[in-house]
């Protein structure tokens, strides 16, 4: 008998229980041919290999820490790589207190990431200033730059920055490949000063 | 011997005579006040005299009494004596309309920095400070914040409910 004193009695383990099928896109399909949009294809690989850039301030930047890790894992959603650097990355993760001091850094950072990007602000600091009103700190990173989704919490849990990236995988699946192109978003990039 | 807050506060009436006023004792640590424009005097013979080696500056802070007209802002040095263990408090107070202080920093590097950040949340004016310019808040601030007069909180909120901060 192995020296155990916990899971005495093991459930046996169903592999089919296990494993979930992903819904796939409207389309046709046949012996060895699925068609579909472009898009739908392209989001769909889009929103499962999500490259993050965490930047992480604070707080929340520990509750990421823990997201990353073995128990909450990111990685399972295709984030497995994160990246330090903008240039290489799809999604930026604003995780804790924004100061007015970081303002422009932060806006740089979003300015060197190449489309198509996307911005999750993590927690109630970077989504609003939190319990920060004072006068060093950003109220809300969408002072600055535009925000996809906000996870509110203070700091949420590693579920709902999991539930937020999930949100972000939605939203990148669903979006049309001339998005990036539009008047409108060129409009809401202009609302910030961004050319 | 150790020195004693008594035998500080005769050597400096000695040296200062009714230059050095307010003299109290607060916890235990010696506190006294002038005016601003003998600060410098005042710091080098703390820091000079043998017996008394005041060498090292703890903490350079500023304080804000609107309601002392002729004397709102106040610097304090928090002075300290690493051989028998003593700290005194030394304050001195300038107008608003002038806020002007000598610089320390000659004799204590330390000052250098807390002077600027005294700076940038009262609005001191340090005489002769090598680099005063802010060094916490974002340069282009052009209000103190930390003066009573400046609200805390941020003034571009739209959403906050009075009721609930307690100024409905």
């Amino acid at each position: 008998m192995r020296p155990v004193r916990f899971n005495l009695n093991p459930k046996e383990a169903n592999i089919s229980e296990a494993i979930s099928m992903g819904k796939a896109p409207d389309g046709v399909g046949g012996d060895g041919f699925f068609a579909t949009q472009l898009s739908s294809v392209v989001g769909l690989a889009r929103k499962n290999s999500l490259w993050p850039l965490p930047f992480a301030t604070s707080c929340c930047g520990i509750e990421f820490m823990a997201t990353m890790a073995s128990h909450y894992d990111l990685a399972r959603f295709g984030s497995e790589r994160v990246g330090f650097s903008p240039r290489q990355c799809d999604l930026l993760m604003v995780m804790g207190t924004i100061a007015k001091k970081m303002a422009p850094v932060l806006r740089q950072v979003y300015l060197q990431m190449a489309e198509p990007r996307w911005v999750i602000a993590v927690g109630a600091c970077a989504s609003s200033g939190g319990i920060f009103d004072t006068y060093s700190v950003l109220q809300g990173i969408d002072q600055v730059i535009p925000v996809d989704v906000y996870v509110p919490g203070c700091p949420p849990r590693p579920e709902a920055i999991i539930d937020g990236f999930m949100k972000i995988q939605d939203l990148v699946g669903q979006e049309s490949i001339r998005r990036r192109n539009s008047e409108k978003y060129r409009d809401l990039l202009n609302s910030y000063g961004i050319q | 011997m150790a020195l004693s807050n008594e035998y500080i506060q005769e050597k400096l009436v000695e040296k200062f005579n009714d230059q050095v006023f307010q003299f109290s004792t607060d916890s235990g640590i010696l506190s006294f006040e002038s005016s601003a424009e003998i600060n410098l005097k005042v710091l080098q013979f703390l820091y000079d005299e043998s017996s008394l080696g005041f060498t090292f500056l703890t903490d350079l802070c500023g304080v804000n009494y609107p309601d002392h007209s002729g004397a709102e802002l106040v610097v304090v040095y928090h002075l300290h004596n690493f051989i028998e263990n003593i700290r005194i408090r030394y304050s001195i107070s300038v107008p608003e309309a002038k806020p002007d202080v000598f610089t320390a920093t000659k004799l204590f590097e330390s000052a250098n920095w807390m002077e600027r950040e005294t700076y940038d949340f009262f609005g001191i004016n340090f005489i002769g400070h090598p680099n005063l310019k802010r060094i916490l808040n974002v340069d282009e601030m052009d209000y103190f914040p930390l003066r009573k007069e400046f609200p805390l909180e941020d003034q571009t909120r739209i959403d906050k409910d009075d009721e609930m901060f307690g100024r409905g």
